[in-house]
């Protein structure tokens, strides 16, 4: 498929965020299926940070480490990013610029493309701030990208800081175009014309967790604590926006204390989440034996990160698998889940929420940096609220109008064949809500007595069999009778997708998405695959042990990637030719 | 949904009686049992109804009051009473909220969340059943125990500053700060309902002997002895005498209000709650305007 894809590195401070989201949006305006990214360090200011826009006429799930156009904005860029250049792409930097070894772009096979970035900017605008407007041009030009969606952006953009603003960036977008479109001879990374419309309505850019926080919203999510931490921070952002809907949103002293919150607004009888990265997740581990013992509903976004400690604190990783599925003190139920991409994160949310009445218990969603922040275009139809409205299902908490009709006794722990019990919102007078951490029997009261705690157990443990009906077994994406079967889990989905689609029936996928309980129909496709690689980014291969101790098959070949750098498809293509 | 059933007219000490009688664990003459009653009486004296009151409680000793009071209550995790209490209060914010701590639990393991809650002004009343001891593991130092005491891991004598926990409330900004003494009832009731009336949060540190771990000092004797009632002499608006008076400690306790202000609660600042304060965001529908959502989404195109 004919694709493109803009890498602008620059330093912290230096607009490379700002101007490849500008870009990214123009494109997704037009028409054209983009993939973005940005690849940044753990810090404010200088260092080298990257954003990565992937456009095409057809659906795009990944990156690719091959630029076709290179904007360099610092002096890392070229010797880090030069190698990765497609044949005859173009690298981008200002005339001014005595640092860049043109004969080095010429020997990787790219084009060097000096360009009076700042000359422009500062003679037909009046602003050397305007140079990477300028590039963006120019770029745009050689890729033969309609200058008319560069132009609506600008005028999006500008439009606050009034009408001469937006002409003087216009005027430097122009000239910068012109400038471009006078050197696209033989340039050969050309994009095609847009794909018509499908119907599908307009299209919005969306990352995981933008994601996430609307299927929190859609889902009728009413109470959010949270402690900033990178990636999980732009959930609890994006939800302090929708407080206007009717959401308590709270920034607490401590990850201990966001869980905390959640666990009382969830007591009073709202749906609530948390969520944090590896490190914040851990304080909280305390809470989840108590949401399980107290039978307590609550949502935990776990965001993976690069660890252990701080590890890379903005670099991406599946490291914390078998630490979800195995965190808090005693023995209690807890469901596991993974999302695979933004659209799936949306409606995985809300089926936590399901989960989490249901079943009363504990609900973590894992995601990852990756997914969390790289951007996709989306039909805004397929995120729909109605779907979602449809589907909540409360399980048996019992609002004020089904308290009134109980003729009963109340107790918050009753014995029930499915282990669930009725959930009351506190405040009626029918219904005294009172439960100790402590074991305790059907009406909440502390006891050690023998034969209550073994059926208290029995009860609680007992409601895994009914979620465990309810977990979605793997995904086989691709040929059923392909000769080797790649083994996979969560965010890394769309990278693999790829490989499959690109391996003319090589492979297939099996992916994972719920871990805990294990699926029925779990083992199922690894038992029919003729091969078995498993594909993790982390390095002792947890799902590949998580499905060893759950059906007893090994699956010894392992790609598995922990230097924080998402996968690509290209990457994992030469990872198996390697065990191939 | 329905809202709110209106409270009975008369509410007695029996409403608050355990329905379901538990074997009350605590020791004969703990200090507890003074706490336990007071805070029955008030609730009484307030006529608010069982159903209408959530206890949220640490671990320790004092922790199991939820079972032995008939009304909505949580035991939750050492230390952690404070922010469950917050939460259960943001979108319940028409119910009368407690947390009952120790002072090992809540001053200790959960410092930080008591620091938070004071700043935040969340409209509850903690109860810090202080014992200056860790009664339930056997008579380890707590955070408040003296410099000097002696036990099982402090065999020297701790040798720690004790935390007070009228000054740091004082400083952490509490709009409501106070002490009681077990021993005491009446005015610790009187205390109590002070508290629960107030809009914010308010602290009530209750001095209460441990009668199985610390039988020489701290007693019941010992502290009717030193004890005075700060009402008479002192003017609760007065935020830098409270701090002088905070350290008043020894020959002469000072008891009942050092410290009382009115400042904006959380729930007054909570933009969900404000939204409709008639009806709590817990007894709300949860479905969403689809206008707003659709909005959200297009902010993204």
């Amino acid at each position: 498929m004919p694709e493109v894809t803009y890498t602008i590195g620059g330093a912290a401070g230096q607009g490379v965020e700002s101007s490849g989201a500008g870009l990214a949006k123009a494109h997704v305006r037009a028409g054209y299926h983009v993939f973005a990214a940005q690849d940044y360090e753990s810090r404010i200011r200088g260092g080298h940070n990257f954003y990565q826009l992937r456009a095409s006429d057809e659906p795009v799930r990944a990156h690719a480490r091959q630029h076709s156009i290179l904007i360099a904005l610092d002096d890392v860029s070229v010797p880090q990013h030069v190698p990765e250049m497609r044949a005859g792409g173009a690298v981008i930097y200002d005339t001014g610029r005595d640092d860049v070894d043109a004969g080095a772009i010429a020997d990787a096979g790219a084009r060097a493309v000096p360009a009076p970035l700042i000359e422009i900017a500062t003679t037909v605008g009046n602003d050397k701030v305007m140079a990477n407007t300028v590039a963006l041009s120019i770029a745009s030009a050689l890729t033969n990208f309609d200058f008319d969606a560069v132009a609506q952006i600008i005028r999006e953009n500008f439009s606050r800081k009034g009408e001469a603003a937006v002409e003087e960036n216009l005027a430097v977008a122009r000239a910068g175009y012109e400038w471009g479109a006078e050197r696209v001879d033989g340039f050969p990374h050309r994009l095609p014309p847009p794909p018509a419309g499908n119907g599908a309505g307009p299209s919005m850019l969306i990352h995981g967790n933008q994601a996430v926080a609307l299927g929190a919203i859609a889902a009728g999510c009413k109470a959010v604590s949270g402690y900033p931490m990178t990636p999980w921070s732009t959930i609890l952002e994006e939800l302090t926006g929708a407080r206007d809907l009717g959401i308590v949103v709270q920034q607490t002293e401590d990850e201990i204390a966001a869980i905390a919150f959640a666990l009382g607004a969830s007591w009073g009888g709202v749906r609530a989440l948390t969520g944090s990265s590896g490190g914040g997740f851990a304080l909280m581990v305390e809470h989840l034996s108590l949401a399980g013992m107290n039978e307590v509903p609550v949502v935990i976004v776990e965001v993976q990160r690069g660890g252990p400690a701080t590890g890379l604190a903005t670099r991406t990783e599946q490291p914390d698998l078998h630490f979800a599925m195995h965190a808090g003190h005693g023995e209690f139920p807890m469901i596991v889940t993974a999302l695979k991409d933004a659209v799936d994160g949306f409606y995985r949310t809300a089926r936590c929420f399901n989960l989490a009445e249901q079943y009363q218990c504990p609900v973590i969603l894992l995601s990852d940096l990756f997914t969390s922040n790289s951007l996709v275009s989306v039909p805004t139809s397929a995120l729909d609220l109605e779907t979602v409205a449809a589907e909540i299902d409360r399980g048996k908490t019992l609002t004020y109008d089904a308290i009134e009709e109980l003729a009963e006794p109340y107790g918050r722990y009753a014995f029930s064949e499915d282990g669930v019990s009725p959930r009351a919102v506190p405040g009626h007078p029918n219904a005294l809500v009172h439960g100790m951490s402590d074991e305790h029997d059907e009406f909440g009261g502390i006891t050690e007595e023998a034969t209550n705690r073994i059926a208290m157990m029995r009860k609680r443990m007992r409601k895994l069999e009914g979620a465990h009906t309810q977990m979605e077994p793997p995904t086989v994406y691709g040929p059923a009778e392909a000769p080797v079967s790649l083994v996979a889990w969560g965010g890394t989905w769309g990278v693999l997708t790829e490989v499959v689609d690109r391996s003319e029936g090589r492979f297939n996928l099996i992916h994972y998405t719920d871990l805990q309980p294990f699926p029925a129909g779990g083992a199922e496709p690894l038992e029919r695959a003729k091969a078995l690689v498993a594909v993790e980014q982390n390095f002792t291969g947890q799902l590949a042990r998580h499905l060893r101790a759950q059906t007893g098959i090994e699956i010894p070949n392992r790609i598995l990637k922990y230097d924080g750098r998402h996968m690509t498809p290209g990457w994992v293509m030469e990872q198996l030719e390697e065990i191939a | 949904m329905t809202t709110v059933t209106p409270a009975p007219s008369s509410v007695t000490l029996n409403d608050y009686k355990p329905l379901f009688t538990e074997e009350n664990t605590w020791c004969a003459g703990c200090g507890d049992f003074g706490i336990l009653a007071a805070l029955q009486q008030a609730l009484v004296r307030l006529e608010i109804a069982p159903h209408r009151v959530m206890v949220v409680s640490g671990i320790g000793c004092g922790s199991k009051l939820p079972d032995y009071i008939r009304c909505n209550g949580w035991q939750t995790l050492h230390g952690r009473a404070l922010p469950v209490a917050q939460g259960f209060r943001l979108v319940q914010h028409q119910m009368t909220v407690l947390a009952v701590t120790g002072d090992g639990d809540g001053l200790g393991e959960g410092g930080n969340h008591w620091l938070h809650a004071m700043r935040r002004n969340v409209n509850l009343t903690h109860l810090v059943e202080n014992n200056q001891t860790y009664g339930l593991t056997k008579g380890q130092t707590s955070p408040t125990s003296d410099p000097g005491y002696i036990s099982s891991t402090t065999p020297e004598g701790n040798v720690e500053f004790a935390i007070n926990p009228i000054s740091v409330a004082l400083a952490a900004g509490a709009t409501f700060v106070a002490r009681g003494f077990s021993g005491s009832v009446k005015p610790l009731r009187d205390l109590i309902a002070m508290a629960i009336e107030h809009p914010g949060y308010a602290i009530i540190d209750i001095l209460q002997p441990c009668v199985t771990w610390n039988r020489v000092e701290y007693t019941y004797k010992w502290f009717k002895q030193r004890v005075y009632d700060l009402a008479e002499e002192h003017d609760p608006t007065d935020r830098t005498e409270a701090f002088r008076r905070s350290l008043e400690w020894g020959d002469r306790i000072p008891l009942g209000l050092f410290y009382r202000e009115e400042r904006d609660t959380l729930d007054a600042q909570t933009t969900a709650i404000q939204m409709e304060p008639e009806r709590p965001v817990a007894l709300r529908e949860l479905s969403v305007s689809r206008e707003r959502f659709e909005a959200l989404k297009t902010k993204l195109t």
